[in-house]
């Protein structure tokens, strides 16, 4: 079914297929590992049986997550090897290190410790685990600043010459690890998390406050929820408008796709909300714009020249309609997640937090937005950067594996199947296990164990809390 | 060769084997562990096999994606080779670590599908081995190069063999499994295990032994190796010290030692791959591809080797002490209430 396609554009969509999946459980686990740390200092700090048994609530779901990040993590690592052969051989010496250092930094760290935190409170005292719990957190995230250093030194390359086999040779270390687009893509992939998590958290504690508007341990995490939106979606705006800028200097073709500009605007161009490109036509159908808003956000100026597609040679062009489409879904739910954070501080300050089953329903809704989100995002850096694997030096054709397309079609079919089945299956527990009530704390000497069904190293499932059915 | 001392892609050699080596010790009794589900009676005690390793798997299974995210970093060349080469085997065993990976949180989340997720664990961590094993004999054997990338076709890796390394890499783990087990249990898990961890050492051996056997011809050059003078100098402490660790592997079966077992095991893996090692020497891809040759330039082998000098121990500590943290026999009535 998949022949009559190249080995080429199997392999891309086999990365793009994995590394989608990948994403969406570390933007997940970063912001969550975070949340439990937070949860469980507040527990210590302020003996609140509530932080508690919010902590041993969302430690369950993380769990599932986690194991989930880090199997189809383990596939991630192999892949540039397995399907972009020449790619590895290239750029190894220079982003090899980088992932070395993120197995030596981040990998053993949370794994090191997730074991603890998940089941070694008893053993090793409050203390320790709280110490461990922080571990894991910085883990995740020292994760993600060596991770979208690769990619941002594959987006924006520095510090490197290229020897005569071709290869990538690392000339200047702080210049590769902190290249140019590095600190923003960090910066606004970091937030993102933080950002999905807390509208996941909301929609959980939204569900349960619609069930129950008295549930304390739902109305603690809606709250803590909605001001993570209040305070940080601005900050992401404005972060995403300074990576935009940086974009725009670094790999103008890729902005000019984002913002649908196929002919270049001497005098102030304008901002396109909607529209449909035209690939043959080469320029946007039906579009609805703003004179002259492209301009302003862009270069903070009216009627500042910008160039467009019109510029680049055709095969240097990435395909514009998937970049202008996932930019506005991005940027969408980037407003949609403000308008929520904006609602929630206003019926907070009128003392109706907890009583407004319309921002409430409006919360489940936008529980996902998030991932959606993180998805629209890497899917415009991504294919913004084609036809290029290291921009501007390296392109995706020349970056293959030596691979025949069947084995590749064969791999690809295997992965769709295994995926959806596993993490279809995951998502479903993580599902479940969101649908049950945090439970009010009774007594936590006997909440401690009970959790635990299932990850505690010793077997203390107690059968009788599962439903037969499941 | 008093220069390979200074040589940073022999350090890195080194060090790439080494988390191989860890891989293999730590990830081994835990897929062993995993192999042997089926031959556990009773829900209960794939409880217990299961719990005596969820809290360390994780970071067992990291060592894997050291040795791949180091070869990339350090041997570039040889990652971009032996990846395409052993593609399939690669892909299936990602694909098997999947199910078993998974299987440690799902299973305790169902009821009506807990029977699935034990065949994903089981038949996840067989799979895994499996290819484990034929990827380490397809190297083995040798690998077509072709300039700076692969040259063979996408079925070389499947050879008798690669077969035969397969299985005995998964009779192998099965061993590691059950001799941990037999540690780290009580009851009747740790009597069944102690039952089983005889046949295996059997079956284990043999491989082992055949296996030595066929290398040789698998490259004469590996003949030469092991068996020329002033070479069986160096090599002959492999064998004898391989003898002892046979000795004390029976003989704590047979006299029911709790540890003896499952440390002698171990000592029989070393000693295999350190056999394994002198057979490749000084090439990382046989027949051709040097270690030197597949080095990435000097400056990148420096920069990862001032992190890895500095982490790998601090990392060695931790999980030493995660391992002590959840040390001793697994009490199956701790934690009812
Ligand atoms: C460490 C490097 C790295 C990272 C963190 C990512 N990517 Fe990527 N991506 C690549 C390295 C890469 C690559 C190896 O460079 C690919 C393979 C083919 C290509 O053109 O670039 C690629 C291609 C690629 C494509 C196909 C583009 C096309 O062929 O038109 C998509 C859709 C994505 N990626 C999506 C993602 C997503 C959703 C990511 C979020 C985690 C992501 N990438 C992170
Ligand atoms: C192609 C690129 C990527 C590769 C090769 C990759 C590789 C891996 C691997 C091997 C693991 C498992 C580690 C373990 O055993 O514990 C993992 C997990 C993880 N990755 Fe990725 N990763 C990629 C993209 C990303 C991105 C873009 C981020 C975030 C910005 C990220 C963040 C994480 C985090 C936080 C974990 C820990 C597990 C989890 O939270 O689910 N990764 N990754
Ligand atoms: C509404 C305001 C937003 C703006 C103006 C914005 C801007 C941008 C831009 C310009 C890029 C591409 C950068 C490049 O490839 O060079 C990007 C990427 C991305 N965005 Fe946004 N963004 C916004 C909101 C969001 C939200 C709400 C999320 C998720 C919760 C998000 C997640 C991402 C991710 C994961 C990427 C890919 C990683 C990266 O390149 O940083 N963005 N964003």
């Amino acid at each position: 079914m998949l022949s009559g396609f190249s080995a080429e554009i199997l392999a891309r969509v086999q990365f793009a297929f994995t590394v989608s999946f990948h994403i969406i459980f570390p933007a997940f686990s970063i912001g969550l590992a975070s949340f439990l740390a937070v949860l469980n200092a507040l527990w210590l700090r302020t003996g609140n049986p509530t932080y508690r048994a919010l902590f041993d609530y969302w430690k369950k779901i993380f769990a599932v997550a986690f194991g989930m990040g880090v199997v189809s993590g383990i596939v991630m690592s192999y892949q540039f090897g397995t399907n972009w052969a020449v790619f590895s051989d290239r750029t190894g010496p220079v982003l090899g290190p980088l992932m070395a250092y993120e197995v030596l930094s981040a990998f053993f760290l949370e794994a090191g410790f997730l074991g603890i935190m998940l089941f070694g409170r008893e053993r090793v005292g409050n203390g320790l685990h709280m110490f461990a719990t922080a571990m894991v957190a910085f883990g995740t995230l020292m994760s993600a600043t060596w991770i979208l250093s690769v990619n941002s030194w594959m987006q924006t390359p520095a510090g490197y010459s290229i020897n005569e086999l071709g290869q990538f040779v690392p000339e200047n270390w702080l210049e590769i690890v902190f290249n140019p687009s590095f600190p923003y893509r960090l910066l606004h992939m970091v937030l993102a998390a933080y950002l999905t998590t807390a509208f996941v958290v909301a929609g959980v504690g939204a569900w349960h406050l619609l069930k129950d508007r008295t549930d304390a341990a739902a109305r603690k995490m809606f709250s803590m929820a909605m001001w993570m939106a209040l305070l940080v979606t601005p900050l992401q705006i404005a972060a995403g408008d300074f990576h935009g800028i940086n974009t725009l200097e670094h790999q103008p073709a890729k902005v000019m796709a984002m913002e649908g500009h196929y002919d270049s605007h001497p005098d102030g161009a304008p901002l396109i909300l909607f529209g449909i490109p035209n690939p043959e036509e080469k320029r946007i159908d039906y579009a609805v714009e703003i004179p002259k808003l492209s301009s302003l956000i862009l270069k903070h100026d009216l009627n500042a020249p910008l160039d467009g597609l019109d510029t680049i040679p055709d095969a240097d062009e990435p395909p514009v309609a998937i970049v202008f489409f996932s930019f506005r879904v991005m940027v969408g739910i980037g407003f949609a997640m403000l308008a929520v954070g904006i609602w929630g501080g206003v019926q907070r300050y009128r003392k109706r937090l907890y009583d407004s089953p319309l921002l409430h329903r409006t919360a489940v809704l936008m529980g996902p937005a998030g991932f959606i989100a993180v998805l629209a995002g890497w899917i415009t850096t991504e294919v913004g950067r084609q036809p290029f694997t290291v921009y501007g030096v390296m392109r995706t054709s020349e970056s293959l594996s030596p691979i025949a397309a069947p084995a590749v079609a064969a791999s690809l079919i295997a992965f769709i199947v295994v995926y959806f089945f596993v993490f279809g299956a995951g998502t479903f527990y993580i599902m479940r296990l969101m649908g049950k009530d945090v439970g009010a704390p009774k007594n936590l000497e006997d909440n401690g164990p009970t959790r635990t069904a299932g990850i505690t190293p010793v077997q203390q499932v107690d059968r009788g809390n599962l439903a037969p059915g499941e | 060769m008093p220069d390979v001392i200074f040589e940073l892609s022999f350090i890195w050699a080194g060090i790439i084997a080494f988390a191989v080596l860890v891989y293999v010790i730590l990830d081994g009794f835990d897929l062993g562990l995993g192999i042997l589900f089926p031959f556990a009676h009773t829900d209960r005690d794939r409880d217990v096999m299961m719990n005596s390793v969820a809290p360390v798997w994780d970071g067992n299974e990291t060592w894997l994606v050291l040795g791949g995210g180091g070869l990339f970093a350090v041997f570039p060349l040889a990652y971009a080779i032996v990846m395409p080469a052993l593609y399939m085997p690669i892909i299936i065993m990602l694909l098997a670590l999947v199910f078993r990976g998974v299987a440690f949180e799902y299973r305790w989340k169902t009821v009506r599908w807990r029977r699935v997720w034990d065949s994903a664990f089981c038949g996840g961590s067989a799979v895994a081995a499996l290819c484990q094993g034929i990827a380490l004999g397809a190297l083995v054997q040798g690998i077509e190069v072709d300039g700076r990338a692969y040259g063979g076709g996408w079925w070389d890796w499947l050879t008798p063999f690669s077969i035969a390394t397969g299985v005995a890499v998964v009779c192998g783990y099965a061993l590691l499994g059950a001799t941990w087990l037999v540690m780290k249990t009580s009851g009747g898990v740790s009597h069944r295990m102690r039952d089983l961890a005889k046949p295996l050492a059997i079956i284990t051996l043999v491989f082992v032994a055949g296996i030595s056997v066929w290398t040789p011809f698998q490259d004469p050059e590996y003949f030469g190796r092991w068996f020329n003078w002033p070479g069986t100098l160096y090599t002959s402490p492999v064998p004898i010290a391989l003898v002892v660790a046979i000795y004390l592997l029976f003989h704590g079966l047979a006299t029911g030692r709790d540890k003896t077992p499952f440390f002698a095991a171990e000592a029989i893996f070393v000693l295999a791959f350190i056999g394994i090692g002198i057979s490749f020497y000084p090439n990382i891809i046989p027949p051709a591809l040097t270690i030197r040759k597949a080095a990435a330039p000097d400056s990148s082998l420096l920069f990862a080797l001032v992190g890895t000098v500095i982490l790998v121990p601090i990392i060695l500590g931790y999980t030493a002490y995660a391992y002590w943290v959840f040390r001793g026999k697994i009490d199956p009535e701790e934690g009812y209430h």
